[in-house]
């Protein structure tokens, strides 16, 4: 055990949470209209919840103990085994488990954007918990776990497939099995708190240093590198978007220039174990246009409504910086490099593989979950409970009061 | 005695209560309101999709006047408002039956 990856990894773990309470829950509740902020920050927390107890009681050993190349066993159901001196690497093991709990939150917590406003409550929390187990726990342990794509040498340093390309796919599946909000697109009401988003998008920035520069499971100097390569690709899809939105619209927008930030953090994701600086602003540059036509793809070509765009701007975003990371890898100083005799045509083919594997499983649990929730407690709210709001029939509460 | 209610764009309403104060008016009530006239609505751009804002955000204002400031007022909401642009606004006149202040109970244009 060592003590500075334990400090470390403790509060990055705190960091992780902070991402999903309130970062995500705020980014996504300044989008919708504000009948419908209250339900939309009560899904964030109520999932945060149950992907905690589920982690507990099923995910972690799915996921991480020693299984096949496809699930883990069943060792650790109930943490089981795990006590005040359990080691995992440098860490209690303890801190592992909890640390890739907040992980465990955050990415079905993703899932929440692609169908606020007109979802039944318990849905969420029934398509979320599944979903944990099904897709979530299974995926993790191919790529982290020492499953099938860990032996196969895929690199997805923070994410970019394990969190990004699970939630983003199967978010789409749900937005199209569930349908578009009443009046998509042409009569939808635009973000009711701009700001919101903003503070959300902030604390989710923030909070990234953790789920990146955490993901190292060291305080060491793959942590500091991963660190600033989130920074700056970051910052860089931020100028990005602004960038193209000045260029087209004539104005720069708050919520544009927030939403380029978040792209380029889930574009740097997978990465930010492998680049360097000058590659976290490539991964950046990438990302942020990437995603911005994906944006305008789903939404306005395709009219899906994965209502605030956790396909386009997170899976998008994490698939794209899986496939870009092989070429990125040497360019400039602190990128790691591949692995010894691995050419960057095998490791790309690798990454794809990997994401089109698990966006395929991702999708196809996906379908089966929603049709099973949707035989036991239905998937839509009424016609009359979509024009009122959220707020009030599903939890009797007013976000704000006249 | 009159009664003017007069829908304003928001910014002009500092102008338009001095204007007011300048000829004597002694009150005026605003409120808050959303609608749409000539000005129709405006476009917001979300994420690069445009949004249609079908009511815009005004203020309308009440004002209670002796029938000679009445006049008066009309002209000063004009000048005080207006940039001689559509969404300007519009400012109506009612007759006024009677008026109370509720404290000492005078009525007509003593209450005023």
């Amino acid at each position: 055990m060592n003590a500075a990856d334990t400090g470390w990894i403790l509060t990055a773990t705190a960091l992780v949470l902070l991402m999903t309470l309130p970062g995500l829950a705020l980014f996504y509740a300044g989008l919708v209209q504000s009948k419908n902020i209250l339900s939309v920050l009560m899904q964030c927390i109520a999932v945060a919840c149950a992907a905690s107890l589920i982690w507990f009681a099923v995910g972690y050993t799915l996921a991480f103990d020693e299984g096949n190349g496809w699930i883990g066993g069943t060792s650790k159901l109930f943490l089981a085994g795990i006590d005040r001196n359990s080691v995992s690497g440098t860490l209690p093991e303890s801190l592992f488990a909890m640390f890739q709990m907040t992980f465990a939150i955050i990415t079905p917590a993703l899932m929440i954007g692609a169908f606020v406003e007109r979802i039944k409550f318990g849905a969420v929390i029934m398509i979320c918990s599944l979903w944990l187990v099904v897709v979530y726990a299974p995926v993790t342990h191919w790529v982290w776990g020492g499953g099938w794509l860990a032996e196969r040498g895929i690199i997805d340093f923070a994410g970019g497939i394990v969190v990004h390309v699970t939630a983003g796919v199967s978010a789409l599946v749900i937005a199209v099995m569930l349908g578009a909000r009443k009046g998509f697109p042409e009569k939808i009401t635009p973000p009711h708190a701009p700001w919101m988003v903003m503070v959300g998008a902030s604390l989710l920035w923030v909070g990234w240093f953790g789920f990146n520069a955490g993901s190292a499971v060291a305080a060491d100097q793959n942590a500091a590198m991963a660190m600033i390569a989130t920074h700056l690709s970051a910052a860089t899809a931020s100028l990005v978007w602004l960038a193209i939105e000045k260029f087209r619209f004539g104005k720069p927008s708050l919520v544009g220039l927030v939403t380029g930030t978040i792209a380029g953090l889930a574009t740097v994701t997978p990465a930010s174990g492998t680049v360097g600086p000058l590659g976290g602003v490539l991964l950046g540059l990438a990302g942020g246009l990437v995603c911005y036509l994906a944006v305008e793809v789903i939404k306005m070509r395709m009219r899906i409504d994965d209502s605030l765009d956790v396909l386009a701007v997170h899976g998008v975003g994490g698939a794209t910086g899986t496939l870009l990371l092989p070429f990125l890898a040497t360019i400039g100083y602190g990128g790691t490099g591949l692995a010894e005799g691995v050419t960057i045509g095998n490791q790309f083919l690798t990454q794809l593989i990997g994401v089109a594997v698990v966006a395929f499983w991702s999708a196809l649990a996906t379908i089966i979950i929603v049709l099973v929730t949707k035989s036991m407690i239905g998937l839509r709210v009424t016609n009359d409970e979509e024009v009122e709001g959220l707020d009030f029939t599903y939890h009797g509460e007013t976000g704000y009061r006249q | 005695m009159k009664m003017i209610v007069a829908i304003i764009q928001p910014h002009r309403l500092d102008n338009v209560r001095e204007a007011l104060s300048d000829i004597g008016v002694a009150g005026l009530t605003v409120t808050e309101v959303k609608g749409y006239g000539r000005q129709k609505g405006h476009t917001e751009i979300y994420r690069g999709a445009e949004y249609q804002i079908q009511y815009i955000p005004k203020l309308k204002l009440e004002i209670a006047t002796d029938d000679k400031t009445a006049e008066q007022a009309v002209v000063a909401i004009r000048a005080a408002a207006g940039q001689n642009k559509i969404g300007d606004g519009k400012i109506f006149v009612f007759n006024l039956e009677d008026a109370i202040r509720i404290r000492t109970g005078e009525s007509g244009d003593e209450a005023l």
